[in-house]
């Protein structure tokens, strides 16, 4: 329901003016290119993540590396990094980056861990038998990574990319410091130019379809593939692939420039702010407050959004039906919208139907759960296409109910897939900006909401404490989200 | 079950956290300001206009546009009473769409008529000037510059900075636009941009880049080159300001105001407060702090050496006209300065 209100907003919006206004201002030159555009920037980024994540994940999870668990740690660590911090970082460094480079460089090095945690996951998970049946039946290494491994990490690699295509689509920090006209940027100077919200949402409207079109292609590439062990028992873990001293300084150059790249300018630049701000002036209490509200309307956000996504990530993954399919792609209509859109068309709709939870902390919960419930879904989907379905029909042969195999045996196996995608979304609340901004309740501020504040009146070494905490504790879940991975990977006892 | 149970008492925590959480964050205010302006310049004064009027207050900060954005949304169920803004378009807008008040004839005595609403609805309470920041050593004969036309030399190519996105950079192509005609605005756009001019973020970048002398010209607000000037120290400052020929566009006038919502139950209230924003105290502040110009005739700023507006504000612009912001956008769409 939730995911749905915004589309009825827009569409109540976008009528305004009648058909034939929105009809003609779709049709005008710059909106075709501006669509041109943004589907340039989400197919390289896109692209880029995927290669980037699949490689990482493979030499992270696969191969023999020297301090491997530092790299794991490290390649998932970017996502604690907002865009429009990275954005910030690079553009100061180096103005001439502005636009389409700089917008992809950014948004790159920013999303790849939406594809490399669920690629890993899926690796460190996936059992080793059939890649050892392939070599077995006289397949090389590199033939057996085409059509096993990568076969088997499709669901995880392309929810993962899907997440890239609509991060990219819906951010709007990133593209507008790097002044790439993208569709985000474009709706909010169009309302801006004359606050006039019709053409706004005609452009968000446009967004949508481009949205659904993209969640549709990405089905349709699940396709009916099964992903299942070769037998019952329990599954190994993979035995680490040694590489020789070329390919192994390669893989821990290739590791180590993701990590600068993603990693290492941003933190540099901060550091450099600190240093220029005198600390002593900082409000420590007024940090503090900051930081409890942070991470309580997160975790709040977090929680609702996996408790929402479990029925409808459990169908997307066991039961194919249209109604299924419609129910999943309305979820992640909302995930493409600029937070803007979905904290208008909140305030359009608290204002009216819900005056008392308008601007209280419900309704930033509410916009969050509009915006990140995809990649809840995507997460619990992946973790459960994992597991066999036979598993559960045995159980309900043993005589438990529907829902006593849902508790029993479906969760407990995706279990940590689900656990992951809760961090994940909470990583996303703490770091959303323009809905929290609208809607949080007068008077309490996130950090994002005080971030945002001092870099705009270009008090960057004042603002830099403040971005420090935001990375810090983003960095949190992160971290426990590489280590997680890990130790799975470590443990030598068999999981059931 | 256990992950379940300890899933359901972590929920439950959360919830009764959250709870505690927005019942002691909500301390009835008297009156509600939806602020454009930054905490950071505007707290100060929100302080003394508690004390002064004996009321408590919020405000809820954002940018201008998006509270505007608001603030049409909620329409008479908002429960801001009073909207200070950083620009006049957003007031302008509200005012339109029929949501602001009339002010008092009272209050608007104070402030010259080409300061506010010609239908009294929103009234400014500080202004700014553009002006061109160049670097003493690379262009001395900045100080000879007349008009915006003077910068469109060769030998300024890629030599001016300017921040494109800026909201005053692109009231400044409104001006032009409204001064000489589309096509002679469009003229000067298409040389400016032939020069290669260098793109910031935001004012400060221009002023810090000519100041640094990465290049020699600059276009800016006053106020920023006042600012800076007081935190480095005059001797460390490199970089000097030069106000245009006050005929022209580039040395345009603009203003923050406030506006009364029209919905608000404590309109009484607003009016103090609005009275209290251009009160001698706060207009002082305006003045002292900011480095902006105060409206109300007779403050002069004590910490900063200000040009007095009156020198440069007879340019023939009329607030009201630079309404036409989409135009503009649409005309730096097309010479390709975004």
């Amino acid at each position: 329901m939730f995911a749905v209100l915004p589309l009825v907003y827009l569409v109540v919006r976008a009528g305004d003016k009648g058909a034939a206004f929105a009809w003609a201002y779709l049709r005008r030159d710059s909106t075709v290119e501006l669509v041109v555009r943004s589907l340039a920037l989400t197919v390289t980024v896109t692209v880029a993540c995927l290669v980037l994540g699949v490689g990482l994940a493979f030499v992270t999870t696969r191969v023999a590396l020297p301090g491997r668990a530092v790299w794991m740690t490290l390649a998932a660590l970017p996502l604690a990094i907002p865009s429009y911090v990275s954005a910030y970082a690079w553009i100061s460094a180096l103005p001439s980056l502005a636009g389409f480079g700089g917008a992809a460089l950014v948004l790159t090095a920013c999303t790849y861990p939406y594809v490399y945690l669920p690629v890993a996951a899926a690796l460190s998970r996936t059992d080793p038998a059939l890649e050892e049946m392939a070599r077995s039946l006289g397949r090389t290494p590199w033939q057996t990574f085409r059509s096993v491994t990568l076969r088997q990490l499709r669901p995880a690699a392309a929810s993962g990319a899907l997440l890239v295509a609509l991060y990219v689509l819906s951010d709007f920090g990133a593209v507008s410091l790097m002044r790439f006209d993208a569709f985000t940027r474009v709706i909010y100077t169009s309302y801006r130019a004359s606050f006039d919200r019709t053409p706004a949402a005609v452009l968000s409207l446009v967004l949508v379809v481009i949205t659904v079109a993209i969640t549709m292609g990405e089905v349709r590439s699940r396709g009916k593939a099964q992903q299942w062990r070769t037998g019952a028992g329990a599954a190994r873990v993979p035995v680490p692939l040694v590489l020789g001293r070329r390919t192994t300084l390669a893989a821990i150059g290739g590791c180590l420039a993701a990590a600068l790249l993603s990693l290492g300018v941003p933190l540099a630049s901060l550091a450099y702010w600190i240093g220029r701000g005198s600390s002593l002036d900082l409000d420590w209490s007024r940090l503090a407050g900051a930081g409890v509200t942070t991470v309580l309307v997160s975790a709040a956000g977090a929680v609702v959004c996996v408790l929402l996504a479990i029925p409808v990530g459990v169908l997307a993954a066991r039961h194919r039906s249209p109604a299924v399919r419609m129910i999943e792609q309305a979820t992640f209509a909302g995930h493409a919208l600029p937070g803007i859109v979905v904290a208008l068309a909140l305030i359009f709709f608290a204002t009216r139907y819900a005056r008392p939870l308008y601007l209280e902390m419900p309704l930033v919960i509410a916009a969050y759960v509009v915006l990140f419930l995809p990649a809840a879904v995507g997460a619990v989907r992946a973790s459960v296409a994992l597991s066999s379905p036979r598993v559960e029909e045995i159980a309900r042969g043993l005589g438990r109910s529907p829902y006593g195999v849902l508790g029993a045996v479906t969760l407990p196996l995706a279990a940590p897939g689900v656990a992951a995608g809760a961090a994940l979304v909470m990583l996303t609340c703490m770091k959303e900006l323009p809905a929290t901004l609208l809607l949080h309740p007068t008077g309490s501020e996130t950090l994002a909401i005080r971030l945002w504040s001092l870099t705009r009146v270009g008090s960057y070494a004042d603002a830099a404490p403040y971005a420090a905490a935001l990375v810090l504790l983003a960095a949190l879940p992160t971290v426990w989200l590489g280590q997680a991975l890990r130790q799975r990977l470590d443990s030598t006892e068999t999981v059931p | 079950m256990s992950v379940r149970r300890g899933l359901l008492a972590f929920v439950a925590t959360l919830l009764a956290a959250l709870a505690t959480l927005s019942a002691c964050s909500e301390p009835e205010a008297d009156l509600v300001i939806y602020s454009g302006r930054s905490e950071e310049l505007v707290a100060p004064l929100i302080e003394d206009m508690e004390a002064e009027l004996d009321i408590a207050v919020d405000v809820r900060y954002g940018d201008s546009a998006e509270l505007a954005a608001q603030l049409l949304e909620e329409g008479d169920a908002t429960e801001a009473d009073l909207f200070f803004s950083q620009d006049a378009g957003a007031l302008s807008a509200l005012a339109q769409a029929g949501l602001l008040s009339d002010l008092d004839q009272n209050v608007l005595d104070v402030v010259a008529d080409r300061y506010q609403d010609p239908q009294g609805r929103w009234v400014a309470t500080s202004a700014r000037a553009r002006v061109v920041t160049y670097d003493p050593t690379q262009a001395p004969e900045a100080t000879e510059f007349d008009s915006v036309d003077d910068l469109l030399q060769e030998k300024y190519r890629g030599e001016i900075g300017f921040a494109p996105t800026n909201a005053s950079f692109q009231s400044f192509v409104t001006a032009l636009r409204v001064t000489r005609g589309d096509d002679a605005a469009r003229q000067w756009l298409e040389d400016f941009s032939a020069l290669e001019p260098a793109a910031y973020e935001n004012n400060i970048a221009v002023l810090e880049a000519v100041n640094g002398g990465d290049v020699s010209l600059g276009l800016i607000n006053h106020y920023y080159w006042y600012q800076m000037q007081q935190e480095l120290g005059a001797e460390a400052m490199n970089a000097k300001i030069h106000y245009l020929d006050s005929e022209d566009a580039g040395a345009l006038v603009n203003v923050a105001g406030v506006g009364v919502l029209r919905s608000s139950e404590a309109a009484d209230l607003a009016a103090d407060a609005v009275d209290f924003l251009l009160s001698e105290q706060a207009q002082q502040y305006f003045a002292d702090e900011t480095a902006e110009y105060p409206v109300r005739e007779g403050v002069e700023s004590t910490t900063y050496d200000l040009v007095p507006l009156e020198k440069i504000d007879s340019a023939p612009i009329d607030l009201n006209d630079l309404g036409s912001l989409e135009e503009t956008l649409a005309l730096l769409d097309e010479v390709g300065l975004t």
